[in-house]
Protein backbone atom coordinates (compact mmCIF):
# COMPACT_ATOMS: atom_id res chain seq x y z
CA UNK A 1 0.00 0.00 0.00
CA UNK A 2 3.11 2.13 1.07
CA UNK A 3 4.96 1.21 -2.33
CA UNK A 4 2.45 2.04 -4.52
CA UNK A 5 2.40 5.66 -3.08
CA UNK A 6 6.48 5.38 -3.13
CA UNK A 7 6.25 6.93 0.38
CA UNK A 8 6.03 5.97 3.74
CA UNK A 9 2.82 6.06 5.30
CA UNK A 10 3.87 5.25 8.98
CA UNK A 11 0.71 6.52 10.73
CA UNK A 12 -1.77 4.86 8.54
CA UNK A 13 -1.77 1.93 10.61
CA UNK A 14 -3.23 3.81 13.40
CA UNK A 15 -6.48 4.61 11.95
CA UNK A 16 -9.40 3.42 13.46
CA UNK A 17 -12.38 2.10 10.92
CA UNK A 18 -15.58 0.32 12.07
CA UNK A 19 -15.51 -3.55 11.95
CA UNK A 20 -18.34 -6.08 12.16
CA UNK A 21 -20.17 -4.62 8.74
CA UNK A 22 -23.22 -2.37 9.31
CA UNK A 23 -23.78 -3.58 13.17
CA UNK A 24 -20.18 -2.40 14.13
CA UNK A 25 -20.71 1.21 11.98
CA UNK A 26 -24.21 1.75 13.65
CA UNK A 27 -22.25 1.46 17.14
CA UNK A 28 -19.11 2.59 16.27
CA UNK A 29 -17.46 -0.58 17.01
CA UNK A 30 -14.05 0.18 15.78
CA UNK A 31 -11.18 -2.57 15.14
CA UNK A 32 -9.53 -1.40 18.10
CA UNK A 33 -12.57 -2.37 20.27
CA UNK A 34 -12.53 -6.13 18.60
CA UNK A 35 -8.90 -6.53 19.46
CA UNK A 36 -9.59 -5.49 22.92
CA UNK A 37 -12.39 -8.48 23.00
CA UNK A 38 -10.03 -10.38 21.67
CA UNK A 39 -7.63 -9.81 24.05
CA UNK A 40 -9.89 -10.03 26.93
CA UNK A 41 -11.05 -13.59 25.71
CA UNK A 42 -7.78 -14.80 25.30
CA UNK A 43 -7.09 -13.69 29.04
CA UNK A 44 -10.38 -15.16 30.18
CA UNK A 45 -9.42 -18.38 28.45
CA UNK A 46 -6.37 -18.40 30.15
CA UNK A 47 -7.49 -18.43 33.72
CA UNK A 48 -10.61 -20.47 32.80
CA UNK A 49 -8.47 -23.49 31.16
CA UNK A 50 -5.56 -22.89 33.14
CA UNK A 51 -7.23 -23.55 36.04
CA UNK A 52 -9.43 -26.55 34.84
CA UNK A 53 -7.21 -29.26 35.32
CA UNK A 54 -7.13 -28.80 39.13
CA UNK A 55 -3.95 -30.37 39.79
CA UNK A 56 -1.99 -30.77 42.48
CA UNK A 57 1.02 -31.04 40.02
CA UNK A 58 -0.05 -28.43 36.93
CA UNK A 59 1.04 -28.91 33.43
CA UNK A 60 1.95 -25.90 31.22
CA UNK A 61 -1.23 -24.45 31.10
CA UNK A 62 -1.91 -24.85 34.38
CA UNK A 63 1.47 -23.61 35.61
CA UNK A 64 0.98 -20.55 33.07
CA UNK A 65 -2.31 -19.24 34.69
CA UNK A 66 -0.70 -20.22 37.79
CA UNK A 67 2.49 -18.02 37.20
CA UNK A 68 -0.32 -15.02 36.14
CA UNK A 69 -2.14 -15.03 39.22
CA UNK A 70 0.92 -15.16 41.48
CA UNK A 71 2.81 -12.77 39.36
CA UNK A 72 0.32 -10.25 40.00
CA UNK A 73 -0.23 -11.44 43.76
CA UNK A 74 3.02 -10.88 44.49
CA UNK A 75 3.25 -7.11 42.87
CA UNK A 76 0.48 -6.38 44.66
CA UNK A 77 1.54 -7.45 48.56
CA UNK A 78 4.87 -6.68 47.52
CA UNK A 79 4.21 -2.93 46.70
CA UNK A 80 1.32 -1.94 48.40
CA UNK A 81 1.41 -4.44 51.21
CA UNK A 82 -1.59 -6.17 53.09
CA UNK A 83 -4.49 -3.67 52.19
CA UNK A 84 -3.48 -4.57 48.47
CA UNK A 85 -5.45 -7.30 48.37
CA UNK A 86 -8.38 -6.33 47.17
CA UNK A 87 -7.01 -4.35 44.60
CA UNK A 88 -5.19 -7.47 43.07
CA UNK A 89 -8.15 -8.40 40.79
CA UNK A 90 -8.24 -4.58 39.46
CA UNK A 91 -4.35 -5.07 38.70
CA UNK A 92 -4.68 -8.10 36.92
CA UNK A 93 -7.10 -6.85 34.69
CA UNK A 94 -5.39 -3.94 34.04
CA UNK A 95 -1.74 -5.84 33.20
CA UNK A 96 -3.02 -7.87 31.40
CA UNK A 97 -5.63 -5.86 29.60
CA UNK A 98 -2.47 -4.19 28.16
CA UNK A 99 0.15 -7.23 27.74
CA UNK A 100 -2.28 -8.53 25.69
CA UNK A 101 -3.40 -5.26 24.16
CA UNK A 102 0.90 -4.79 23.32
CA UNK A 103 1.31 -8.14 22.25
CA UNK A 104 -1.72 -9.07 19.68
CA UNK A 105 -0.69 -5.72 18.88
CA UNK A 106 3.02 -7.72 17.08
CA UNK A 107 0.44 -9.57 14.95
CA UNK A 108 0.51 -8.83 11.07
CA UNK A 109 -2.66 -7.26 10.34
CA UNK A 110 -3.65 -6.68 13.72
CA UNK A 111 -3.78 -3.77 15.42
CA UNK A 112 -2.39 -2.06 19.01
CA UNK A 113 -4.99 -0.23 21.13
CA UNK A 114 -2.23 1.00 23.51
CA UNK A 115 -1.17 3.20 20.41
CA UNK A 116 -3.75 5.35 20.88
CA UNK A 117 -3.30 7.94 23.17
CA UNK A 118 -7.08 7.98 24.07
CA UNK A 119 -7.18 4.54 24.74
CA UNK A 120 -4.13 4.53 27.77
CA UNK A 121 -5.32 8.23 28.71
CA UNK A 122 -8.62 6.71 29.81
CA UNK A 123 -6.79 3.80 31.53
CA UNK A 124 -4.25 6.21 33.71
CA UNK A 125 -7.40 8.59 34.76
CA UNK A 126 -9.24 5.04 35.84
CA UNK A 127 -6.34 4.62 37.71
CA UNK A 128 -5.78 8.01 39.31
CA UNK A 129 -9.08 8.55 39.94
CA UNK A 130 -8.99 4.97 41.81
CA UNK A 131 -6.01 6.04 43.48
CA UNK A 132 -7.81 9.42 44.59
CA UNK A 133 -11.51 7.87 45.45
CA UNK A 134 -9.01 5.45 48.03
CA UNK A 135 -7.20 7.31 49.46
CA UNK A 136 -9.97 9.83 50.59
CA UNK A 137 -12.38 7.10 51.37
CA UNK A 138 -8.96 5.70 54.02
CA UNK A 139 -7.65 9.24 54.85
CA UNK A 140 -10.38 11.42 54.34
CA UNK A 141 -9.50 15.34 54.36
CA UNK A 142 -5.95 14.32 56.08
CA UNK A 143 -5.38 13.14 52.32
CA UNK A 144 -4.65 16.32 51.55
CA UNK A 145 -1.93 16.42 53.54
CA UNK A 146 -0.37 14.15 51.12
CA UNK A 147 1.12 17.60 48.96
CA UNK A 148 2.65 19.05 52.34
CA UNK A 149 5.71 16.69 53.11
CA UNK A 150 5.82 16.84 56.76
CA UNK A 151 8.74 18.80 58.53
CA UNK A 152 9.37 21.16 55.27
CA UNK A 153 9.46 25.07 56.47
CA UNK A 154 6.09 27.05 56.11
CA UNK A 155 7.85 29.97 54.19
CA UNK A 156 8.20 26.97 51.44
CA UNK A 157 4.84 26.06 51.25
CA UNK A 158 3.63 28.85 47.99
CA UNK A 159 6.89 26.48 46.17
CA UNK A 160 6.10 23.48 47.14
CA UNK A 161 2.36 22.67 47.60
CA UNK A 162 2.01 24.16 43.66
CA UNK A 163 4.71 21.50 43.02
CA UNK A 164 3.22 18.14 44.72
CA UNK A 165 0.12 18.83 43.19
CA UNK A 166 1.46 19.56 39.55
CA UNK A 167 3.71 16.21 40.32
CA UNK A 168 0.08 14.35 41.12
CA UNK A 169 -1.66 15.71 38.15
CA UNK A 170 1.23 14.54 36.10
CA UNK A 171 0.85 11.16 37.06
CA UNK A 172 -1.90 10.18 34.98
CA UNK A 173 -0.22 12.33 32.34
CA UNK A 174 3.53 10.23 31.92
CA UNK A 175 1.71 7.56 32.80
CA UNK A 176 -0.37 7.37 29.43
CA UNK A 177 2.44 9.03 27.36
CA UNK A 178 4.56 6.21 28.15
CA UNK A 179 2.58 3.70 27.16
CA UNK A 180 0.97 5.25 23.67
CA UNK A 181 4.25 6.43 22.53
CA UNK A 182 6.51 3.37 23.39
CA UNK A 183 3.53 1.15 21.13
CA UNK A 184 3.65 4.06 18.60
CA UNK A 185 6.85 4.65 18.08
CA UNK A 186 7.42 0.52 17.90
CA UNK A 187 5.24 0.42 14.90
CA UNK A 188 6.10 3.19 13.34
CA UNK A 189 9.24 1.74 12.82
CA UNK A 190 8.39 -1.62 11.64
CA UNK A 191 6.26 -0.15 9.31
CA UNK A 192 9.17 2.37 7.70
CA UNK A 193 11.79 -0.36 7.88
CA UNK A 194 9.02 -3.01 5.99
CA UNK A 195 8.36 0.28 3.80
CA UNK A 196 11.99 1.03 3.01
CA UNK A 197 11.91 -3.09 2.37
CA UNK A 198 9.53 -2.88 -0.27
CA UNK A 199 10.42 0.00 -1.80
CA UNK A 200 14.42 -1.58 -2.26
CA UNK A 201 12.84 -5.24 -3.36
CA UNK A 202 10.81 -2.65 -6.47
CA UNK A 203 14.43 -1.40 -7.16
CA UNK A 204 14.95 -4.60 -8.97
CA UNK A 205 17.73 -7.46 -7.98
CA UNK A 206 20.13 -5.27 -6.37
CA UNK A 207 17.15 -3.97 -4.06
CA UNK A 208 16.31 -7.61 -3.26
CA UNK A 209 19.90 -8.00 -1.78
CA UNK A 210 19.80 -4.40 -0.21
CA UNK A 211 16.36 -5.56 1.27
CA UNK A 212 17.80 -7.87 3.39
CA UNK A 213 18.91 -4.90 5.79
CA UNK A 214 15.73 -3.37 6.62
CA UNK A 215 14.52 -6.91 6.63
CA UNK A 216 16.67 -8.39 9.69
CA UNK A 217 16.14 -4.71 11.65
CA UNK A 218 12.37 -5.75 11.30
CA UNK A 219 13.44 -8.92 12.75
CA UNK A 220 15.67 -7.21 15.25
CA UNK A 221 12.98 -5.25 16.30
CA UNK A 222 10.57 -7.90 16.65
CA UNK A 223 12.19 -8.93 19.52
CA UNK A 224 13.07 -5.57 21.34
CA UNK A 225 8.72 -4.81 20.64
CA UNK A 226 8.31 -7.95 22.61
CA UNK A 227 10.54 -6.74 25.58
CA UNK A 228 8.76 -3.17 25.22
CA UNK A 229 4.98 -4.98 25.26
CA UNK A 230 6.27 -6.83 28.30
CA UNK A 231 7.92 -4.40 30.10
CA UNK A 232 5.35 -1.67 29.26
CA UNK A 233 2.69 -3.45 30.72
CA UNK A 234 4.80 -3.92 33.91
CA UNK A 235 5.59 -0.14 34.05
CA UNK A 236 2.18 0.46 33.90
CA UNK A 237 0.91 -2.24 36.33
CA UNK A 238 3.77 -1.48 38.92
CA UNK A 239 3.29 2.45 38.83
CA UNK A 240 0.00 1.95 39.82
CA UNK A 241 0.64 -0.15 42.56
CA UNK A 242 2.55 2.73 43.59
CA UNK A 243 0.42 5.14 43.57
CA UNK A 244 -2.09 2.69 44.98
CA UNK A 245 0.51 2.30 47.91
CA UNK A 246 0.97 5.92 48.02
CA UNK A 247 -2.72 6.31 48.34
CA UNK A 248 -3.36 3.20 51.04
CA UNK A 249 -0.21 5.20 53.08
CA UNK A 250 0.09 8.95 52.51
CA UNK A 251 3.80 9.00 52.12
CA UNK B 1 19.13 1.01 36.31
CA UNK B 2 17.77 -1.25 33.69
CA UNK B 3 14.78 0.95 33.91
CA UNK B 4 16.67 4.59 33.29
CA UNK B 5 17.87 2.63 30.34
CA UNK B 6 15.08 1.49 29.03
CA UNK B 7 14.07 5.39 29.12
CA UNK B 8 16.63 6.43 27.09
CA UNK B 9 16.03 3.63 24.86
CA UNK B 10 12.62 4.09 24.50
CA UNK B 11 13.22 8.46 24.68
CA UNK B 12 15.48 7.78 21.69
CA UNK B 13 12.76 5.57 20.02
CA UNK B 14 10.37 8.22 20.08
CA UNK B 15 12.76 10.90 18.93
CA UNK B 16 13.33 9.14 15.96
CA UNK B 17 9.88 8.06 14.95
CA UNK B 18 8.82 12.50 15.37
CA UNK B 19 11.51 12.60 12.90
CA UNK B 20 10.44 10.21 10.78
CA UNK B 21 6.72 11.55 11.24
CA UNK B 22 8.17 15.16 10.51
CA UNK B 23 10.52 13.59 7.39
CA UNK B 24 7.36 11.83 6.16
CA UNK B 25 5.93 13.70 3.56
CA UNK B 26 2.03 13.30 5.27
CA UNK B 27 -1.13 14.06 2.54
CA UNK B 28 -2.33 17.31 3.45
CA UNK B 29 -4.85 16.86 6.58
CA UNK B 30 -2.92 14.12 7.95
CA UNK B 31 -1.57 14.10 11.32
CA UNK B 32 -1.54 11.09 13.83
CA UNK B 33 -4.70 9.60 13.58
CA UNK B 34 -4.59 8.98 17.41
CA UNK B 35 -5.06 12.37 17.74
CA UNK B 36 -7.27 13.16 15.67
CA UNK B 37 -10.63 13.87 18.02
CA UNK B 38 -12.99 15.24 15.03
CA UNK B 39 -12.94 11.37 14.36
CA UNK B 40 -16.00 10.21 16.41
CA UNK B 41 -14.41 6.71 16.28
CA UNK B 42 -11.62 7.98 18.33
CA UNK B 43 -13.87 8.78 21.77
CA UNK B 44 -16.21 6.15 20.85
CA UNK B 45 -13.42 3.06 20.97
CA UNK B 46 -12.92 4.57 24.62
CA UNK B 47 -16.85 4.50 25.54
CA UNK B 48 -16.29 0.64 24.20
CA UNK B 49 -13.21 0.31 26.29
CA UNK B 50 -14.92 1.34 29.42
CA UNK B 51 -17.65 -1.37 28.81
CA UNK B 52 -14.95 -4.14 27.58
CA UNK B 53 -12.79 -3.38 30.44
CA UNK B 54 -15.52 -3.27 33.13
CA UNK B 55 -16.93 -6.53 31.69
CA UNK B 56 -13.53 -8.33 31.76
CA UNK B 57 -12.57 -6.98 35.66
CA UNK B 58 -16.35 -8.21 36.52
CA UNK B 59 -15.59 -11.86 35.14
CA UNK B 60 -12.17 -11.68 36.21
CA UNK B 61 -12.59 -10.71 39.72
CA UNK B 62 -15.95 -12.50 40.28
CA UNK B 63 -14.97 -15.65 38.21
CA UNK B 64 -12.10 -16.79 36.50
CA UNK B 65 -9.42 -15.30 39.30
CA UNK B 66 -11.48 -17.05 42.84
CA UNK B 67 -10.99 -20.34 40.50
CA UNK B 68 -7.54 -20.09 40.10
CA UNK B 69 -6.98 -18.93 43.74
CA UNK B 70 -9.19 -22.29 44.94
CA UNK B 71 -6.75 -24.22 42.85
CA UNK B 72 -3.98 -22.44 44.34
CA UNK B 73 -5.46 -22.91 48.15
CA UNK B 74 -6.15 -26.60 48.04
CA UNK B 75 -2.66 -27.41 46.67
CA UNK B 76 -1.38 -25.10 49.76
CA UNK B 77 -3.94 -26.90 51.94
CA UNK B 78 -2.98 -30.89 50.09
CA UNK B 79 0.78 -29.73 50.99
CA UNK B 80 -0.10 -28.20 54.65
CA UNK B 81 -1.94 -31.68 55.33
CA UNK B 82 1.25 -33.88 53.72
CA UNK B 83 3.66 -31.65 56.05
CA UNK B 84 1.39 -32.42 58.87
CA UNK B 85 1.20 -36.14 58.24
CA UNK B 86 4.96 -36.40 57.72
CA UNK B 87 5.77 -34.40 60.64
CA UNK B 88 3.08 -36.70 63.15
CA UNK B 89 4.98 -39.89 61.36
CA UNK B 90 8.62 -37.84 61.99
CA UNK B 91 6.94 -37.58 66.55
CA UNK B 92 6.09 -41.50 66.06
CA UNK B 93 9.34 -42.35 64.99
CA UNK B 94 10.82 -40.32 67.52
CA UNK B 95 9.72 -41.67 70.52
CA UNK B 96 9.61 -44.96 69.19
CA UNK B 97 13.12 -44.43 68.98
CA UNK B 98 13.29 -43.06 72.32
CA UNK B 99 11.35 -46.03 74.04
CA UNK B 100 14.06 -48.27 71.65
CA UNK B 101 16.68 -46.29 73.05
CA UNK B 102 15.22 -46.77 76.91
CA UNK B 103 14.32 -50.12 76.75
CA UNK B 104 18.06 -51.35 75.51
CA UNK B 105 19.50 -48.89 78.34
CA UNK B 106 16.96 -50.80 81.20
CA UNK B 107 18.42 -54.22 79.41
CA UNK B 108 21.84 -53.24 79.71
CA UNK B 109 21.14 -52.00 83.12
CA UNK B 110 19.91 -55.50 84.33
CA UNK B 111 22.26 -57.47 82.61
CA UNK B 112 25.18 -55.77 84.28
CA UNK B 113 23.06 -55.73 87.29
CA UNK B 114 22.56 -59.83 86.94
CA UNK B 115 26.44 -59.71 85.76
CA UNK B 116 27.33 -58.09 89.03
CA UNK B 117 25.05 -60.58 91.38
CA UNK B 118 26.30 -63.76 89.55
CA UNK B 119 29.55 -63.03 90.33
CA UNK B 120 29.11 -61.81 94.11
CA UNK B 121 27.71 -65.61 94.15
CA UNK B 122 30.92 -67.27 92.73
CA UNK B 123 32.66 -65.13 94.62
CA UNK B 124 31.37 -66.08 98.02
CA UNK B 125 30.76 -69.14 96.66
CA UNK B 126 34.95 -69.42 96.05
CA UNK B 127 35.10 -67.55 99.71
CA UNK B 128 33.03 -70.28 101.09
CA UNK B 129 34.94 -73.10 99.93
CA UNK B 130 38.20 -71.86 100.75
CA UNK B 131 37.44 -71.01 104.00
CA UNK B 132 36.12 -74.72 103.92
CA UNK B 133 39.35 -75.98 102.80
CA UNK B 134 41.54 -73.92 104.81
CA UNK B 135 39.25 -75.28 107.84
CA UNK B 136 39.92 -78.97 106.82
CA UNK B 137 43.27 -78.44 106.29
CA UNK B 138 44.08 -76.36 109.28
CA UNK B 139 42.16 -79.96 110.63
CA UNK B 140 44.23 -82.16 109.29
CA UNK B 141 47.81 -79.78 110.12
CA UNK B 142 46.59 -79.78 114.00
CA UNK B 143 45.53 -83.93 113.79
CA UNK B 144 49.10 -84.00 112.20
CA UNK B 145 51.17 -82.30 114.44
CA UNK B 146 48.82 -83.54 117.32
CA UNK B 147 50.16 -87.20 115.79
CA UNK B 148 54.09 -85.80 115.69
CA UNK B 149 53.76 -84.48 119.27
CA UNK B 150 51.84 -87.80 120.48
CA UNK B 151 55.41 -90.25 118.27
CA UNK B 152 57.58 -87.33 119.64
CA UNK B 153 56.31 -87.78 123.31
CA UNK B 154 56.40 -91.35 122.99
CA UNK B 155 60.02 -91.35 121.51
CA UNK B 156 61.51 -89.07 124.62
CA UNK B 157 59.26 -91.79 126.77
CA UNK B 158 60.97 -94.31 124.90
CA UNK B 159 64.05 -92.45 124.95
CA UNK B 160 64.11 -91.87 129.12
CA UNK B 161 63.35 -95.45 129.63
CA UNK B 162 66.48 -96.82 127.64
CA UNK B 163 68.37 -94.17 129.37
CA UNK B 164 67.12 -95.35 132.88
CA UNK B 165 67.87 -98.87 131.77
CA UNK B 166 71.59 -97.77 130.65
CA UNK B 167 72.17 -95.64 133.45
CA UNK B 168 71.20 -98.93 136.00
CA UNK B 169 73.13 -101.07 134.04
CA UNK B 170 76.08 -98.71 133.86
CA UNK B 171 75.81 -97.87 137.70
CA UNK B 172 75.52 -101.81 138.76
CA UNK B 173 78.20 -102.33 136.33
CA UNK B 174 80.40 -99.65 138.22
CA UNK B 175 79.49 -100.18 141.69
CA UNK B 176 77.50 -103.42 141.48
CA UNK B 177 73.96 -102.94 142.51
CA UNK B 178 72.71 -101.32 145.75
CA UNK B 179 70.62 -98.87 143.57
CA UNK B 180 66.96 -98.55 143.69
CA UNK B 181 64.84 -97.89 140.21
CA UNK B 182 63.39 -94.89 141.76
CA UNK B 183 66.85 -93.24 141.92
CA UNK B 184 68.21 -93.58 139.23
CA UNK B 185 64.96 -92.52 136.89
CA UNK B 186 64.74 -89.35 138.20
CA UNK B 187 68.24 -88.94 137.87
CA UNK B 188 67.42 -89.05 134.65
CA UNK B 189 64.29 -87.38 134.17
CA UNK B 190 66.19 -84.48 135.52
CA UNK B 191 69.17 -84.67 133.28
CA UNK B 192 66.60 -84.57 130.36
CA UNK B 193 64.43 -81.81 131.77
CA UNK B 194 67.86 -80.02 131.89
CA UNK B 195 68.73 -80.77 128.16
CA UNK B 196 65.20 -80.26 126.65
CA UNK B 197 65.56 -76.36 128.74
Amino acid sequence: MAAEHASIDALGQFKLHTVLGPIGASVNFTQSNLLMVIASALILALMYFGARPRAVVPGRLQAAAELAYDFIYRMVSDQIGHEGRKFFPFVFTLFFFVLFGNLLGLLPFSFTYTSHIAVTAALAITVIVLVTIVALAIHGLHFFSYFWPSGAPIALAPIIVPVEIISYLSRPVSLSIRLFANMVAGHVMFEVFATFMVMMAGAGAVGYVGAVGPLAMNVIMMGFELLVAALQAYVFAVLTCIYLHDAVHLH
Amino acid sequence: MARRAFAVVAGGMVAGAALLIQATPARAGEGMPQLDFANPLTLAQVVWLGIIFFALYLLLSRWALPRVAAVLESRAAAIAADLDAARGAKEKADTAVDELTRATREAHANAQAEIAQAVAIAKQTADAQAAEMNARLDAQIAAAEGRIAQARAAALGALSQVATDTAREVVDRLVGGGIDNATVSRAVADVLAARAA
